[in-house]
């Protein structure tokens, strides 16, 4: 079978139109994770006992259950207890709270690696809290944490293909379709592997430019 | 629930569990070990090198692991490399993961003050003490929850080996599903078992991390 051009340019506006919801899920579960991570991790390391113990709680389960089996549980079993989601809504909160405990554990690690003799340092010369951690803690953590974090990013939007269990369009759901519509899964799963690169790579061009941004140097 | 269809199905849904075992760890630590030396390679060796290198990271990184394993199983052997299932398995398993270790590594290196390096070359010390010596053991202390984070990524991510017939988990478990007609056991134990393989690796990450991090604790305890 020879490699046709023509079967990826006749098909590419599709895939096209159903990387928009791979988009979608994508931007708006990497806020959700990263905002909702940050207040997980702030629960993890902080003074309440209460706080830290269900924020383990929460990391485990969320890491421990396969994202699969989170989506299923939102999309079908919330309307149950009267949450009724829409699809989308139910794979964005998915995806993201999942994530949310990744990023939490990646930000613990970044902020633990911080020598204590920093906190104790600029105790002893009485800055604020609230200065501590906005000129001392949270510049350094972003930095030391920021490769991690742009790999389990650049994970969530590989793993947004799992939304098609719920029944949107996405990028892998609608390659499967058109490839059992025209025999070539070469030509088809190839065009979407490249547009998952494309906003792959921009992705990680974002992360080492806020690398060399936040750099010692 | 029916719990004698355990017992029936109970052996072959453990020959899944050990396929899947034998896969995550060969495919982590092969991944692990090549990542390592790829985060070496990016920083002690030549730009042509490091260039091609972060190629291969962008390129494997930036597309689904899915892909790479049917270019690999359905379209190697177009080029003559024609391996079996489990073969095909952990060799997309081990280059699939080598990159994000290999950014775990690197971001560890790079928290590593400059001056340390600089002073302890200034003094004599091998490059290769430095990395052992110096740069590892405090790197330890800030990947240990980025590793742990992604070798649980892996574990999950085994079931996609399902989709070239390797016999794991996921395959064993659809196969119950397909010939009981039943959901909710066979899931509910393929469930149990991942979780299982979760909670042991978070529990050996919490301890390297305890032994990783013992200076830091005995550094703020003294004063």
């Amino acid at each position: 079978m020879q490699f046709s051009f023509d079967v990826i340019l006749h098909n590419l506006p599709y895939m096209l139109g159903a990387a928009r919801f791979t988009l979608l899920i994508s931007i708006t579960g990497i806020a959700l994770a990263i905002v909702l991570g940050t207040f997980i991790c702030a629960a993890r390391i902080g003074r309440s006992r209460v706080l830290r113990v269900l924020s383990g709680l929460y990391i485990s389960a969320f890491r421990g259950v396969p994202l699969l089996v989170q989506l299923l549980l939102f999309y079908y079993m919330l309307p149950r207890i009267g949450l009724d989601l829409p699809a989308m809504p139910a794979a964005i909160l998915a995806v993201g709270m999942c994530s949310a405990a990744y990023v939490a554990e990646i930000q613990r690690s970044a902020l633990q690696s911080i020598p204590s003799g920093q906190t104790e340092a600029a105790e002893a010369l009485g800055i604020s809290p609230f200065a501590l951690w906005r000129r001392i803690l949270i510049p350094q953590a972003l930095r030391l944490g920021l490769p991690s974090l742009i790999n389990e990013l650049i994970l969530l939007v590989k793993v947004s293909s799992l939304a098609s269990v719920v029944g949107i369009g996405e990028l892998t759901r609608v390659a499967q379709n058109i490839t059992g519509q025209t025999y070539r899964p070469l030509e088809i799963y190839i065009t979407a592997a490249l547009i998952y690169f494309v906003i792959n790579f921009t992705l990680s061009q974002l992360g080492r430019y806020a690398e060399r941004r936040l750099a010692l140097t | 629930m029916e719990f004698d269809l355990f017992l029936r199905y109970g052996p072959d849904l453990l020959k899944g569990f050990g396929i899947t075992l034998l896969c995550w760890i060969i495919g982590s630590a092969g991944g692990a070990a090549l990542g390592f030396v790829i985060a070496c390679l990016m920083r002690w060796s030549a730009a042509p090198v490091r260039w091609v290198l972060g190629a291969y990271i962008e390129l494997i990184r930036g597309t689904p692991f899915m892909i790479q394993l049917f270019l690999l199983y359905y379209g190697g052997p177009y080029m003559g490399l024609v391996l079996t299932p489990v073969q095909a398995g952990i060799t997309s398993f081990i280059v699939y993961g080598s990159p994000y270790f290999a950014e775990i590594f690197r971001s560890g290196f790079q928290a590593i003050p400059p001056g340390q390096i600089e002073a302890a070359r200034a003094i004599g010390i091998s490059e290769f003490t430095i990395l052992r010596r110096i740069m590892l053991p405090q790197t330890l202390v800030l990947i240990t929850a980025p590793l742990t984070n992604f070798v649980i990524i892996l574990s999950k991510e085994t079931a996609i080996l399902s989709v070239v017939t390797v016999p794991e988990l996921l395959f064993q478990t659809q196969t119950m599903a397909a010939e009981t007609f039943t959901y909710v056991e066979p899931f509910l134990a393929l469930s149990l078992f991942y979780w299982l393989l979760v909670v042991l690796t978070a529990e050996l990450g919490r301890r390297i991390e305890i032994r990783a991090t013992r200076h830091l604790k005995r550094a703020a305890s003294s004063t």
